[in-house]
Parts: C-alpha cells; sequence; structure tokens
C-alpha cells in the first residue's frame, strides 16, 4: 500500500522516529513552560541541562564505571543540584525586572557551561553504548522498531504524562498553580514561595537532564547538542504558547511527527520544516495555539 | 540635548574622539581598530533596536553574515568593486531583516527574541548547505580591489580611513534616526505602547521600520567586515555572533549613543589578548554577561550619563541655576 507514492512501512517508520524527536522535544518544552510559569523567565540554559544530563550519564559510566540506569537517576539529580545553585546565586537578583534579563542571564550560563565542557572535552561526540537490555529490535506489527527508541518513547509519555497529573490533579501541583497566580497570597498559607520557586527551577532542569540521559545512547554526546536543540524547542514554544502544559507537551509530539513525515517527502527541508510551521503560525494568529 | 551645557560636553568628547581616531592607526594595529569599527558599527545596529525600540534581537548575526556572503560573493566570483559590492550586501542584508521582521514583530517580549532567534538559524542551516558559501571553509580571499575607483584597499592606512569614514557616516546615520520624529515615536512607544497607539502611531509599523533600519546597519558592518578582513565565514551567521552584539551592547551601556562602540573595543581586546586561552575566553565573555545583567544593567557609558547628571545637580542646586533644574524637573 503506497501513500503518495510512499511504501506504507516506510512512512510509518519515519512517523514513529519523528514521534521519537518529538518525545525530546516534548519534554524539553514542558520544562521550559514549568519554569517560564513559575519563574518568569525563558532559560536559555535549558538546552544546556539537557547536555549536562547527557553528558554527566557519559562521564558517570567513563570514569566511574557507573550503568546507564543508575544514571538515569544520578544525572537528574546532579542537574538538579547544579540548577538549585543557579537559581539561588544568580537568577533569584532578576525577579523584580524585565523577563528579557532572564533571558539575557541565562543566555550567558549558555556561553559558561558550553564553553566549560568546550575547553575539556572539545566538540567531537562521544560514543554511549545503549543497555543491554533495550538492545535489539522489538515488532510492533507493521514494523520492527529498535527497543530503545520504543523505550524512549513509553519513558518521555510517562514522564510528560506523570508531570501534567502532578500539575493538574495533585495538592501539591495545585499549590504551584496557586503560587503562579498569587505568590504573596500563597505566602500568608504558610507557604514558602520563594524555596517552591527554587525547586521548581530544579525540576524543570533536572526533566532536561533526564531527556539528555535518553539521549545519551542515540545522538553524539556533545558539548553542543543542547544548543542545537534547543533551538527547535524555541520554535515548538512560540507554536505552542508558554502558557500550557498539555499544549506544549502535545505541540512536542505532533511537531516531531511532522519532521519526521518531511524527511520522506522532502528531505531537505525536514531540518526546517518546525520553522516554517513557526512561521505559518505566526502569520496566521497573533498569540500562541494553546497560549494565553 | 535640551541641557546646552550637556550638548557642548557631547560635542567635545565626539571631537576628542574623532581625533583619536584619525591618531589611531599610527600608534595602534590598523585591523584591531578596524574590527572596533565593524563590531562597534554592528553593536549600534542592534542597539537602536533594543535600546531605543526595546525589542531584544537575537538573531542580528543572520544579517551581518548574509550581508559578509553577499558582498564577499560578489566582489570574488563577479568580481565587482568593494563599493557596488558592499551596497548587494546592504540590499540583501536588509530584504532578510524585512522578512525576519515581518514574522517577528508578531510578537512581544521573549516570543520576539526567540523568534528571532529561530530564524537566524534557518538563515545559518541554509549558508552551511549552500556550496557559494564554501561550508566549513568559509569564503576565504576576498581581494579588497579600488573602493570609488580612487582608494586603493589594499594600502592598509586607505583601508583604514575608509573604514573610519563608513563608520563616522553610518554612526551619524544612527543619530539623525534617533533624533528625527521617527526616533522620538520609537521612544515612546517603547516607554509606553498603549499611550503611543492614543496618539496615533502604529506600533507594529514601528516595530518594522525600526527592524529594517537596524538590519541595514548591521548588514553594512558585516560588508564592512568582509572587505576589511577579506573573509566570510559561518561564525559571522552563528548564534555566538548574535549573542557577542548584545554583549558589546550590554557592557557599553543600552540605550546610550557611543556605548555599544565602547563594548565592542572591551570585547575585541579581550578575543585579541586572550586569544591564547582559545576556547577558554567563551567562558570569560559568559562571566562579564552574567555581571553585566546581575550588576551592571547601565553599562559603562550608561553609568557614566548617571554620574554626569548627578554632578549637575549638585552644581545646579548649589548655584539655584533655574534653567538645568527646571530641565531636570521635566526630564525626572
Amino acid at each position: 500500500m503506497e501513500i503518495f507514492g510512499v511504501p506504507l512501512n516506510l512512512l510509518l517508520s519515519q512517523v514513529m522516529l519523528g514521534l521519537i524527536n518529538g518525545s525530546f522535544y516534548a519534554m524539553l518544552s514542558l520544562g521550559l513552560c514549568i519554569i517560564f510559569g513559575m519563574l518568569d523567565i525563558v532559560n536559555f540554559a535549558h538546552g544546556a541541562m539537557y547536555m549536562m544530563g547527557a553528558f554527566f550519564t557519559w562521564m558517570l559510566g567513563h570514569y566511574l564505571g557507573i550503568g546507564y540506569w543508575p544514571s538515569l537517576i544520578l544525572a537528574p539529580l546532579l542537574v538538579g543540584v547544579i540548577a538549585i545553585v543557579i537559581e539561588r546565586v544568580l537568577v533569584r537578583h532578576l525577579y523584580d525586572l524585565h523577563h528579557i534579563y532572564g533571558l539575557l542571564l541565562t543566555f550567558g550560563l549558555v556561553l559558561v557551561i558550553v564553553g566549560i565542557f568546550r575547553g575539556f572535552y572539545s566538540v567531537s561526540g562521544k560514543p554511549y553504548p545503549i543497555p543491554e537490555a533495550l538492545t535489539g529490535v522489538t515488532n510492533i506489527g507493521f514494523m520492527y522498531m529498535p527497543t530503545y527508541r520504543l523505550w524512549v518513547l513509553g519513558a518521555s509519555i510517562v514522564v510528560c504524562f506523570g508531570t501534567w497529573l502532578l500539575i493538574e490533579r495533585t495538592r501539591l501541583g495545585a499549590t504551584l498553580r496557586a503560587a503562579i497566580e498569587r505568590p504573596d497570597l500563597v505566602a500568608t498559607f504558610g507557604i514558602n514561595v520563594p524555596r517552591m520557586i527554587t525547586l521548581t527551577f530544579a525540576f524543570g532542569s533536572a526533566l532536561a537532564a533526564l531527556s539528555g540521559v535518553l539521549a545519551a545512547p542515540i545522538y553524539p554526546v556533545n558539548p553542543l547538542m543542547g544548543e542545537s536543540i534547543i533551538v527547535v524547542v524555541f520554535a515548538v514554544v512560540v507554536i505552542g504558547g508558554l502558557g500550557s502544559i498539555i499544549g506544549s507537551i502535545i505541540g512536542g509530539f505532533v511537531l516531531g511527527t511532522l519532521e519526521g513525515l518531511t524527511k520522506v517527502y522532502y528531505p531537505e527541508a525536514s531540518h526546517i520544516s518546525i520553522f516554517i510551521v513557526m512561521m505559518i503560525v505566526l502569520l496566521v494568529t497573533r498569540s500562541g495555539i494553546a497560549g494565553k | 540635548m535640551i541641557l546646552p551645557e550637556k550638548s557642548r560636553a557631547t560635542l567635545y568628547l565626539y571631537a576628542a574622539l574623532f581625533l583619536l581616531g584619525v591618531l589611531a592607526p599610527f600608534v595602534v594595529y590598523p585591523m584591531f581598530v578596524m574590527k572596533i569599527y565593524v563590531y562597534g558599527l554592528f553593536a549600534v545596529a542592534f542597539n537602536l533596536l533594543f535600546g531605543f525600540a526595546g525589542l531584544l534581537s537575537f538573531g542580528h548575526g543572520a544579517f551581518f553574515g548574509t550581508a559578509a556572503y553577499a558582498t564577499g560573493h560578489a566582489i570574488k566570483v563577479w568580481g565587482l568593486t568593494p563599493d557596488v559590492g558592499i551596497l548587494f550586501g546592504v540590499l540583501l542584508g536588509t530584504g532578510l531583516a524585512g522578512v525576519v521582521g515581518a514574522f517577528a514583530i508578531q510578537r512581544a517580549g521573549i516570543y520576539f527574541a526567540m523568534i528571532t532567534f529561530a530564524l537566524a538559524e534557518v538563515v545559518h542551516f541554509i549558508a552551511m548547505k549552500m556550496p557559494l558559501t564554501g561550508g566549513e571553509n568559509g569564503l576565504t580571499q576576498v581581494r579588497r580591489g579600488m573602493f570609488l575607483g580612487v582608494f586603493d584597499l589594499s594600502v592598509p592606512l586607505v583601508m583604514y580611513f575608509v573604514c573610519f569614514g563608513i563608520f563616522i557616516l553610518a554612526f551619524l546615520f544612527f543619530l539623525r534616526i534617533i533624533h528625527s520624529p521617527f526616533g522620538l515615536a520609537l521612544r515612546a512607544m517603547k516607554d509606553g505602547e498603549d499611550r503611543a497607539i492614543s496618539l496615533g502611531y502604529s506600533p507594529p509599523r514601528l516595530k518594522f521600520q525600526a527592524f529594517i533600519l537596524s538590519g541595514m546597519l548591521a548588514a553594512l558592518a558585516g560588508s564592512l567586515k568582509v572587505v576589511v578582513f577579506e573573509f566570510a565565514s559561518l561564525s559571522d551567521v552563528h548564534w555566538m555572533t548574535s549573542g557577542h552584539v548584545i554583549l558589546m551592547t550590554l557592557l557599553g551601556g543600552v540605550g546610550t549613543y557611543i556605548g555599544p562602540v565602547f563594548g565592542s573595543l572591551v570585547v575585541t581586546f579581550l578575543e585579541d589578548y586572550l586569544s591564547f586561552l582559545g576556547q577558554w575566553v567563551t567562558i570569560i565573555t559568559g562571566c562579564i554577561f552574567i555581571v553585566c545583567v546581575i550588576g551592571f544593567r547601565r553599562g559603562v557609558c550608561g553609568e557614566i550619563n548617571v554620574l554626569y547628571d548627578k554632578l549637575r545637580r549638585g552644581r545646579a542646586a548649589r548655584q539655584g541655576d533655574p534653567d538645568t533644574t527646571r530641565a531636570e524637573q521635566a526630564g525626572e
């Protein structure tokens, strides 16, 4: 069976690959969205957090012999701690200022973080093996899919949905949302809002680091990997708006799929397909689809 | 420009700087000074948009780099003279700024910054794939040739004064924009968009025009860059270039006139004299960035302005000078 001259199974396999990319876009824009909601800054260093997650995974394995599964917890924890330090020492000075300064500060952070990793490891990619339990391929009915990629897709759906549940359906999430609306009022209920802000920044950054760990075995681990993905995530966020969590998740998956489809029909344009969608959306609307 | 004494002081300052510019090539390595002009002009262009219209562009490297490639290609491959080459580069860069600007002004604030960043990445991607940019190798060995048929740019001093002249003309053009009714409308819009609308201005149009003018000056800087350094490379369209120009402006003083040029001087100095550090320079640049954002948002020239005003206020209060005190009140 063919669709527009392309065999169905080729089409489906590209859609699946697109969904994998979409998993990363979704997780990263979700973190960006949570941080923006609470701190009112767009974290330019989000890509650097993702890169650090992948790099710490590689370093834990390379220097300490710690495998993939412990790294899945350890790397995000490490990045979370770094994020707490960054928030307490630097970012907190900016809350009373226009949010453009947050973007500028975190851009400076990118230069520092990427510079450190480039200084020590240059720009060549570091290979990271796929964990043994997830090697090989799995038959998913219409095609054979590398098991590791299936795991990435599954893990990302669980993480995204879990985060959504946490924020929209739990008491903690309700407090968080209340603190976004009226920090002053929430503080009078005896809740430590500044600590909540710090932990939100750490959580969002850890989420980026977790995507970095998931990415380590399939994308080359190098200091510039964060910047090349964050620019796409920015486009996703411009399309979906930073105001809605579910919007950023769906936006990430849909646009990743679209990128995969472009690869089938017009490979040259696949790298810029998401940017073209962004331009079309900008022309058609005046505020993000699911945004404010 | 309200205070006569202040404008006189400014005039003296510009005269001194001009003299410094004339003498500089006999004291310092001319290439170094020209680099300050090229990136200074680029930062002035960025400042026109950020400092006076309040729009933060994270993609100005796209216009700078595109113009550099276009001028370089026109001179090297088509054999055009540098003056026509620069004109071609500026045209192309301005056209690109028109396209990017039309999309970017659809959103405000951080979204504006993200859109410009994303579109600049598209330009970078295209530059990487297009054969005529030379890909990773860049466009090298662009010969300077004769400027306007009279000036032989292969002579270093001639090149220097042509570069200096273009820089001054462009800077005067910038001052003209800022002091025109258009420039005042821009600042009114930056301070209060709603108020500007109620006065009959159209912010989208003002933003678009400012974007194009800023892109045009950035393109001129890019064209000048390829003539001076005889090469254009992928790093000219890279986001790092866009970031550098933000840093220069921030460091020198956002919304000041000459500040961005000063920022260019500092950053160029750091890059040239710390180049032995290699990759580690990026970390230093990043640290300066962070320090500027957290504790030094007025920049060097902004701080000097504040200091100058404070001194004047003290003196005016002592003398009871009615002229200045009235102007002060109007200014506050």
